[in-house]
């Protein structure tokens, strides 16, 4: 199946220059004919080229306020870190508030099923016979770099249903309860997002079954929503269910402190994050217990949907978080559920498939010929990597080559030298 | 190893800790563009690892040549570092002669020679006391 991604290029605005040529961490994209080309075989959605695009040319797709049929029951999912782009919001009630006033019927914070996620994960992490660290699966981006490059990291990847997906389960749930008429299609959960990831993840993961979150819209656009809506609200009436551990899923450290358990690794930044996988593949990190990878830098408050700066974010959900209990969303021991089980039907995510994209063919006959001829190429190239070709390094351009994507002719600095040589020899004629 | 061997050649710096086991890091990638089971790339990583890590703590650094057929994969890691004395015992696991700065950093467990000839197939350790070390390390290719 075609994996649907959620970063897209507008060619107009395009100018062909190598901004985000040169960041994109898993090579992805090419310049032809003035223009980016996202190969959406390497592509995994961590909108660094959002971000670096000096002409707004990259965007991000994403479901518009427009988009939702207000005749259902609309509830809103906001991100932990939405409540942080705020600057003099000192409750979270307000912001909750403002939100049915913008038009939701119903609120329900994904930071809420992230403490529930939390518990079940701490009960996981009990057992003996996983395989060790495990890698948090709530980052898509993770998940899909993962499974293109990490082979040996598959299995280790939580096949717990990550706090989106909790969240939508949950919400629908509590709207059946308090609203027994209403059918499953009446009910539709609209995820507000800080990274176009997310809507990949709604998009491809759950294909073929009832989608527990049916929007994804964007944070920044949600934000410009609710700001006078927000001023507006002079006593809030729906009021936060969430902890200080909810809130802390907004910003690197804050999931795998929550689980109390001293070895966990937590990074973020997409080159951190590969670095530090290729590490673990290795076996460098003895007996961790968890891994916490977050492909934005500050973690989700870095996402490139946000507003604000992921740092000012993240000091605004300290000041929140300050006056909550650690959590609000206990799940007791009981007679029924051991300390160590987690139910079945949470575990939703499949077992993650690794699937080498990289391959120069199928046949390693073929594969071993077209690497020596990459070699060769690479042998006559000037390994400047200045991306005037197209390709983001001179290796990546003989790599092109020798697939029959690129022309040798492209590389202008071996083509001025040529240039170069043939006047000179034109002068010593004309002597 | 036929003359037809693809080799690639690796600087492995003896001056920058940091950069110690980047090598390594890229010949999985070559391996992966050349479809090798994930399984064999994994061994090689990290016995190339292993080695990288051992010339940058003991020898300065040194030179590391990859060559791949379509057969055998074969790793010669080259330094001209003190040498070991007793190949024996450097061996063993558990053994080693790493200095405690380099123990606070998690390495030195003394796990490196016997990881490498763990995960090898054929390994050949050749050193001399006062000169330096050359290990060579093959790696069968499985059918399939």
């Amino acid at each position: 199946m075609e994996y649907t991604h959620s970063v897209s290029l507008d060619r107009e605005k395009c100018k062909g220059c190598t901004n985000c040529l040169k960041r994109c961490p898993t090579q992805a994209i090419r310049i032809r004919d003035g223009h980016a080309v996202i190969n959406s075989k390497h592509c995994i959605d961590c909108g660094e080229c959002i971000r670096v695009c000096p002409y707004k040319a990259k965007t991000a797709i994403y479901d518009k306020w427009e988009d939702l049929d207000t005749s259902k029951y609309l509830i809103a999912l906001p991100a932990p870190s939405f409540f942080g782009q705020f600057s003099q919001l000192y409750d979270g009630d307000y912001l909750m508030t403002a939100l049915i006033n913008a038009g939701f019927s119903d609120v329900f914070e994904v930071a809420k099923a992230a403490e529930v996620v939390t518990e079940y994960t701490r009960r996981y992490m009990k057992r003996a016979d996983i395989p060790r660290p495990v890698i948090s699966s709530a980052c898509p981006v993770i998940v899909r770099l993962i499974s293109l490059r990490f082979p040996f990291l598959c299995d280790n990847v939580m096949t717990m249903m990550p706090p989106i997906e909790m969240a939508g389960k949950m919400a629908r749930q509590r709207a059946k309860e308090q609203h027994p008429q209403l059918s499953d299609d009446d009910i539709k959960t609209v995820f507000i997002s800080p990274c176009p990831a997310k809507v990949s993840w709604v998009k491809n993961s759950v294909e073929g079954e009832t989608s527990p979150v049916d929007y994804v819209l964007s944070m920044s656009d949600v934000y410009f929503r609710v700001l006078d809506p927000l001023k507006e609200v002079a006593s809030p009436t729906v009021s936060s269910e969430t902890g200080m551990i909810g809130m802390s899923w907004a910003s690197t450290g804050g999931e795998s402190t929550a689980l109390m358990n001293d070895r966990y690794l937590a990074a973020d930044g997409i080159e951190n994050v590969i670095r530090v996988l290729d590490d673990i593949e290795t076996g460098h990190f003895p007996n961790l217990e968890y891994v916490e990878l977050n492909a934005c830098n500050g973690g989700c408050v870095g996402g490139v949907l946000t507003v604000e700066n992921p740092y000012i974010a993240r000091v605004r959900l300290q000041t929140l978080r300050r006056y909550l209990p650690v959590s609000r969303n206990r799940l007791p021991v009981t007679a029924a559920q051991k300390a160590d089980e987690v139910p079945d039907e949470l575990f939703t995510v499949k077992p993650l498939q690794y699937r080498n994209t990289q391959m120069l063919d199928e046949d390693r006959k073929e594969s071993i010929r077209k690497m020596r001829k990459i070699e060769e190429i690479l042998e006559g190239l000037p390994t400047l990597d200045c991306g005037s070709c197209g390709a983001p390094s001179c290796r990546a351009f003989a790599e092109d080559i020798v697939m029959g994507d690129a022309d040798e002719t492209q590389c202008i600095v071996r083509m001025r030298e040529k240039l170069q040589s043939l006047l000179e020899q034109q002068m010593e004629g004309n002597k | 190893m036929s003359s037809e061997s693809l080799c690639f050649h690796f600087d492995v710096d003896g001056n920058n800790f940091i950069s110690a086991g980047e090598a390594s890091v890229q010949v999985k990638k070559l391996l992966r563009q050349m479809g090798f089971a994930p399984d064999l790339i994994r061994r090689v990583s990290i016995a190339m690892y292993e080695g990288e890590i051992n010339m940058v703590i003991h020898a300065h650094g040194g030179v590391a040549d990859v060559c791949v057929d379509q057969d055998v994969i074969s790793v010669t890691l080259k330094d001209e570092g003190k040498g070991i004395a007793d190949i024996e015992l450097a061996m063993q696991e558990g053994y080693s002669t790493a200095p405690d700065n380099i123990r606070a950093l998690g390495f030195g467990a003394g796990m490196g020679l016997p990881n490498m000839k763990r995960y090898a197939d054929r390994m050949d350790v050749e050193s001399e006391v006062g000169k330096g070390t050359k290990i060579v390390l093959e790696f069968i290719v499985a059918e399939g």
